[in-house]
């Protein structure tokens, strides 16, 4: 929204073009672009200096010593992490002994990579080959992935939301739906692992149905709130101006909703990567989960970080794309509060 | 007003008597008929309209007006079929009508405009339900739309429009269906001062060059009286017509007749109506508990 069409819209100038200071903690205020745009920057980059804080601030932390030269310690190998105490104790028993010092720097535990190693996974992932022959390249495990979430969430949508509709419009298939949804809701998607390997054999078909499973019930019952909450001025209008039974739904419920049901539509698809992440642990193992468990296995720990930021990546450029895409879809979304 | 010398509201020019004698001529458009509305509440039945009783003429505009409480907005939702009423009937055209239809136009307060639909579309809204070619809807609109003048608007989406632009394209919305009577449910009642008289403005010139029958609810006084050739007058608890009064203003109205004797005749037998002198007792009841707080000796003693 420009700050042009705002204006003439609430007849109120943003006080923040005025004032030279910005007012940061005003209660319920909205803050100009510039300081919207460097508190996001900032949202990533506090945790990304923290980060970097906690790797590269020697006596920040730092509970393990990597040793240099093991010294006269017998078990110590150059290259090998040891807790500081017990580094400590192995040196204070050379000296009792007059032998040679290990010497090592204080490192941290094998699990925390620095953020310029995790940086260097992200890339090899993509450039190197991976070290196992039965070990996958990333993208192919996130490929399998995607397709997995893909169908899980299609699938899902495809019943879920014409059910979620009809039972937020007429309360005789609340009524016949909903609890029996309620309930099912409450079982937990993983519970049915054994249950979908046994139907649908040990490859993607589980892993769908589990996705399938976790997303649809939510689904149901957000979508049926969702189409509860139309306003229902709008449909005594259209019904004043001769709309009926289908029409009504077809032309004021579906179109009134639908910039809703878009938004919900983003957000399931967030909860649908939470129990991709379970759904791919039945049957064997595939998909990201397999690559992380799998580099874990290995203390590759970079490579563990690499995909889950890539994870990350994926689900937030996702969803950004899918806000973009739907401004252009629906160009009445702006101010829509105010209609 | 008392110390003004005024007419009775009761005492109409000759013009005026021979308007109202030829409108008796007119054929009768809606017949409410011993209509009446209880709803169930915890405390038992709360009866909200009592054997309500009038005809609207053909090209007739009818403003209803009452204190808050008597049912007026139940009353124009049951002429709109959006409620159903508990006994009577309403007749439109002579045949009875129930439920929602095209053939009874509403313009609510709140607007009520789809807002993923630009002007154009929810002026075409009723037209495409009634399954008109979507050529002939769309200049049927963009007729309706130049008459309440917003052709410049015509692909705006209603959030880019103020309250008055969008009260005008919910009543060309209204009108696009050429409904026998437009039903307005307080319709400028959420506008500032000064666009609730340009669009009362903009409402009688539309309703003086179009086929169409108004009834049209209000608790403004003065806009009751600018707008209606009669007012049908409620009183609460139960709603019931107190009484139906033929406006003595001569038509066409101008702005400058809001201070004419008869106008404000009118409006001493309204603000009687509306506002019977209230009983000490019940006076008492709603009064203020106010002390003076301002201290003797303080520098603005008394506002007076």
């Amino acid at each position: 929204m420009t700050a042009a069409t705002r204006k003439s819209e609430s007849g109120y100038v943003a006080p923040v073009a005025l004032q030279s200071r910005v007012a940061w903690f005003a209660v319920r205020k909205e803050l100009g672009p510039r300081p919207r745009l460097a508190l996001s920057v900032l949202s990533f980059a506090l945790p990304l200096l923290l980060w970097c804080a906690v790797s590269y601030i020697p006596w920040l932390w730092h509970p393990m010593m990597e040793i240099t030269d093991p010294g006269d310690v017998e078990y110590f190998r150059a290259g090998q992490l040891v807790e500081r105490e017990t580094f400590e104790r192995e040196a204070q028993a050379v000296v009792e002994g007059a032998g040679k010092l290990p010497t090592g720097n204080p490192a941290n535990p094998i699990y925390l990579p620095a953020p310029h190693q995790v940086a260097a996974a992200m890339y090899t992932a993509f450039t190197d080959p991976p070290q196992r022959r039965s070990e996958k390249w990333l993208h192919e495990s996130l490929g399998s992935s995607i397709q997995v979430i893909f169908w899980g969430f299609v699938l899902s949508s495809l019943i879920g939301v014409p059910l979620g509709i009809l039972c937020g419009t007429y309360d005789f298939f609340s009524r016949l739906w909903e609890p029996f949804v309620e309930f099912f809701r409450y079982l937990p998607a993983p519970a049915f692992g054994a249950l979908a390997v046994a139907i649908l054999g040990i490859h993607q078909a589980p892993k769908i149905a589990i996705v399938f499973i976790g997303t649809f019930f939510q689904q149901v019952l957000v979508v049926s709130n969702t189409t509860r909450k139309l306003d229902p001025a709008l449909l005594e209008a259209a019904q004043t101006l001769g709309a009926q039974r289908l029409s009504l739904l077809f032309r004021v419920v579906i179109p009134g909703i639908v910039t809703d049901l878009y938004r919900d539509m983003r957000i399931l698809l967030g909860w649908a990567w939470t129990y991709l992440i379970v759904a791919e642990l039945i049957g064997t193992s595939s998909g990201i989960t397999w690559f992380i468990t799998q580099q874990a296995r290995y203390k590759n720990f970079d490579n563990v970080f690499a995909a889950i930021l890539i994870i990350g990546v994926i689900g937030i450029t996702t969803d950004m794309v899918l806000a973009w895409l739907g401004r252009r879809i629906f160009p009445w979304q702006r101010g829509t509060a105010s209609a | 007003m008392q110390h003004l010398n005024l007419p009775s509201y009761l005492e109409q020019s000759d013009d005026v008597r021979d308007r109202f004698a030829r409108m008796k001529q007119r054929p009768v458009v809606l017949e409410v008929k011993n209509l009446s509305k209880e709803f169930e509440s915890r405390g038992g039945s709360v009866t909200a309209l009592h054997d309500i009783n009038f005809k609207t003429r053909q090209r007739e505009f009818i403003c209803v007006i009452g204190p808050s409480g008597c049912g007026k907005s139940t009353l124009i939702r049951i002429l709109a079929g959006l409620e159903t009423p508990t006994a009577g009937e309403m007749l439109l055209d002579g045949r009875p009508v129930s439920g929602p239809g095209p053939d009874r136009g509403m313009v609510f307060q709140g607007y009520t405009l789809f807002p993923w639909r630009t002007v154009r579309q929810n002026v075409m809204f009723g037209l495409e339900v009634a399954g008109r070619s979507r050529a002939h809807a769309e200049e049927e609109a963009r007729h309706w739309i130049d008459l309440v003048g917003l052709s410049k608007f015509e692909k705006a989406y209603p959030h880019q429009l103020s309250g008055g632009m969008k009260q005008r394209v919910a009543i060309a919305r209204a009108l696009a269906n050429q409904p026998r009577i437009l039903l307005m449910d307080e319709p400028f009642g959420a506008l500032d001062a000064q666009t609730r008289a340009r669009m009362q403005a903009y409402l009688m010139e539309i309703w003086q060059n179009i086929d169409i029958t108004v009834l049209f609810i209000t608790h403004d006084l003065d806009e009751a009286i600018y707008l209606a050739d009669r007012i049908v007058v409620l009183k609460a608890h139960p709603g019931e017509i107190s009484e139906v009064i033929e406006v003595p203003v001569p038509q066409p109205r101008q702005p400058d007749q809001f201070l004419s004797p008869e106008f404000l005749a009118t409006k001493l037998r309204l603000e009687q109506l509306i506002h019977p002198p209230v009983a000490d007792e019940e006076a008492n009841d709603d009064a203020l508990n106010m002390m003076r707080m301002v201290p003797k000796g303080s520098a603005v003693e008394s506002v007076f």
